[in-house]
């Protein structure tokens, strides 16, 4: 900073006081109510109780030693064993014990200080923050010797050169996010189902045949082949994983499009909830009802699972199926949309 | 005697005499009944199999108890569903756990206490496996808690804790129903829970959850039922509603009081 800026800026704000900062003060401001009336304590009264207060504080800070000492004891007494119950015993007398130990020593220090350190009443005005003429000339005479030791206003190759170090030091970090990344592409509009595959049962993928889908049963379904893949098992069973329904026919309604998604009244909906993701599996066998147990999205599986409660604001997407020669369930293509919640490409 | 009063023909009658009179003749036609009833009970046979008597009886015991919703050849009314076809395993779930005969019309039939015999019981589902071919009750090798309880709790998880909860402390569905917790159930009556899907429960055919899955799946509830959580006191394990709101409750209740008494003065 120049001197001439310096000055012109010490010279404007000369004829204020710093006081208030920024804030404005009201003429008619509430008046500080200053300090209770000092109550004297109990400890300082009698004797007996002063004596009383500090057997107190030496009871906590043995309690935390007992603590301290048992939570060692438990560590040893107890050990985690195969018995799943073990757990549970080590790590709750092992949690009491430290519990003990620590709020000994804070309930402790806080009753002494409470109890019997002095309790009289202190206040200390807040000081100007500005500095005195003196030491604002001193600081600026400091500030010059140095830029003049350094020669940064002379030397402006170094100048120069450590902005630009100094500019570029943090990009580093910002090309680090790219490991963020890869962007997911198209991988949230398709999943495993294509023509052909079987739809199997979850977890043993074992295919399922039309006949097997008796009224009113659910089948929680996978595509085959799932259990076999060597790599992102768990991301393609999230996107693919299907419930699989048989109605009355008479009770499904079918847009003519769907006509032929569905099989002799067997439907399969994508599991994956529309609103963020949980599976869709509370299935009511008499209303036709599917509840999502996050947040009660309500799905009606007679009417191409719209959503008929909740915060879901897509039906669920469907999976057309069709039957194979062998009489086992088939997908006739992936499904039509992605599955799950919304995103804001889709 | 003052309660005394004259009725119209003046004869003295004491005020208690018309409940005493009712009672009368209740416990007589209600005597009378169980008289019978124990009288069919004597002449049925004792094998377990479903004999002509016991089918039979079964009949009896419907027409007098159940035919009235479900119809006097079990074919279904307007208020119940038709029994052709349900099977044994299905009247042996709904009459040993006390929900049939129904109480009243609600979301879901509650459990009561049960109402009939086991031989009663028996006879029904005899003679509603006779009308038509369904699900057998299982036998005691298909519900013994000896299978895999880890792959039992894999099936479960994937097949029945959204409405049963993780470990079967049961949970809510809509407009008044629930899905029952599962501790306490006799392990017959979950097999033939899967079986026949009671009300909303969904059915799990042999297809879908084959013998050995059904046994494994008890196993597994047995196997909680049987072992303490391992992360100490479970708070009826209903999920984080509940220990959120214990958090919420005893948690911060115990931080303010912490922080009203550091700020309080000592007296």
């Amino acid at each position: 900073m120049s001197e001439k800026k310096l000055a012109k800026a010490s010279s404007k704000n000369s004829e204020h006081e710093y006081t208030g900062g920024l804030a404005v003060i009201a003429p008619d401001a509430v008046k500080d109510p200053g300090l209770e009336p000092h109550r004297t304590r109990m400890t300082d009264k009698s004797v007996k109780h002063e004596k009383a207060a500090a057997r107190q504080v030496a009871a906590m800070f043995l309690a935390s030693v007992l603590g301290s000492a048992f939570a060692i004891y438990a560590y040893f007494a107890f050990p985690i064993t195969e018995d799943l119950g073990t757990v549970r015993n080590n790590t709750l007398l092992l949690g009491l014990g430290i519990t003990l130990g620590l709020l000994g020593i804070g309930i402790g220090a806080v009753h002494w200080a409470k109890t019997l350190m002095p309790d009289a009443e202190v206040s200390e005005e807040r000081h100007q923050t500005r500095g005195s003429e003196e030491v604002r000339a001193r600081a600026i005479e400091i500030i010059k010797l140095a830029d003049s030791e350094s020669g940064f206003s002379r030397r402006k190759l170094i100048r120069r050169s450590l902005y630009g170090a100094l500019a570029l030091f943090p990009l580093p970090a910002i090309a680090l996010f790219g490991d963020l990344g890869p962007n997911p592409g198209d991988t949230l509009r398709h999943t495993m189902w294509k023509k052909g595959t079987r739809l199997a049962l979850d977890p043993t993928g074992t295919p399922i045949k039309a006949a097997d889908v008796t009224l009113g049963s659910v089948f929680h379904v996978i595509p085959e082949g799932l259990a076999e893949l060597d790599h992102h098992k768990l991301e393609e069973k999230a996107k693919a994983a299907v419930l699989l329904v048989r109605l009355d026919p008479n009770d499904l309604k079918e847009s003519a499009e769907r006509k032929d998604w569905s099989y002799d009244g067997i439907v399969a909906y994508s599991k994956i909830c529309t609103h963020v993701g949980c599976p869709v599996a509370l299935y009511e066998q008499q209303t036709h009802h599917l509840l999502c147990p996050c947040h009660q999205s309500t799905f009606d599986v007679t009417d191409a699972c719209k959503v008929i409660f909740g915060p879901a604001s897509r039906p669920l997407p469907q999976l057309p199926i069709a039957v194979d020669a062998e009489g086992y369930l088939i997908a006739q293509s992936d499904f039509n949309e992605p599955v799950g919640p919304s995103f804001w490409e889709r | 005697m003052a309660f005394m009063k004259r009725n119209a023909n003046g004869a003295r009658r004491h005020p208690m005499a018309a409940i005493l009179v009712i009672a009368a003749g209740l416990a007589v036609s209600g005597g009378g009944y169980a008289a019978a009833t124990a009288a069919v009970e004597t002449v049925s046979p004792t094998s377990a199999a479903a004999s002509a008597a016991q089918v039979d009886e079964g009949r009896k015991l419907f027409l007098s108890n159940c035919a009235s919703c479900h119809g006097k050849n079990a074919e279904g009314t307007v208020n119940a569903p038709s029994l052709i076809g349900v099977g044994a395993a299905a009247v042996a779930f709904q009459v040993e756990t006390g929900r049939m005969p129904g109480q009243a019309s609600g979301p879901q039939l509650m459990v009561k206490p049960v109402q009939f015999t086991q031989e009663q019981s028996d006879a029904m589902a005899a003679y509603v496996a006779s009308l038509a071919p369904g699900p057998e009750v299982p036998t005691a090798a298909q519900i013994a808690a000896n299978g895999d309880s880890e792959r039992g709790g894999e099936l479960f998880r994937i097949n029945c804790a959204m409405c049963h909860n993780a470990v079967g402390a049961g949970g809510a569905l809509t407009e008044g129903k629930f899905a029952p917790a599962l501790k306490g159930v006799e392990s017959r009556h979950i097999y033939e829970a899967m079986l026949t899907g009671p009300q909303n429960m969904p059915v799990f055919n042999d297809a879908n959850l084959t013998p050995q899955d059904k046994k494994d799946i008890i196993t597994y509830l047995k196997f909680v039922e049987e072992n303490p959580s391992a992360g100490g006191y479970e708070l009826a394990n209903l999920g984080p509603v509940v220990e959120g709101l214990f958090t919420w409750v005893f948690i911060l209740g115990f931080i303010i009081a912490i922080t009203i008494w550091l700020g309080a003065k000592s007296n």
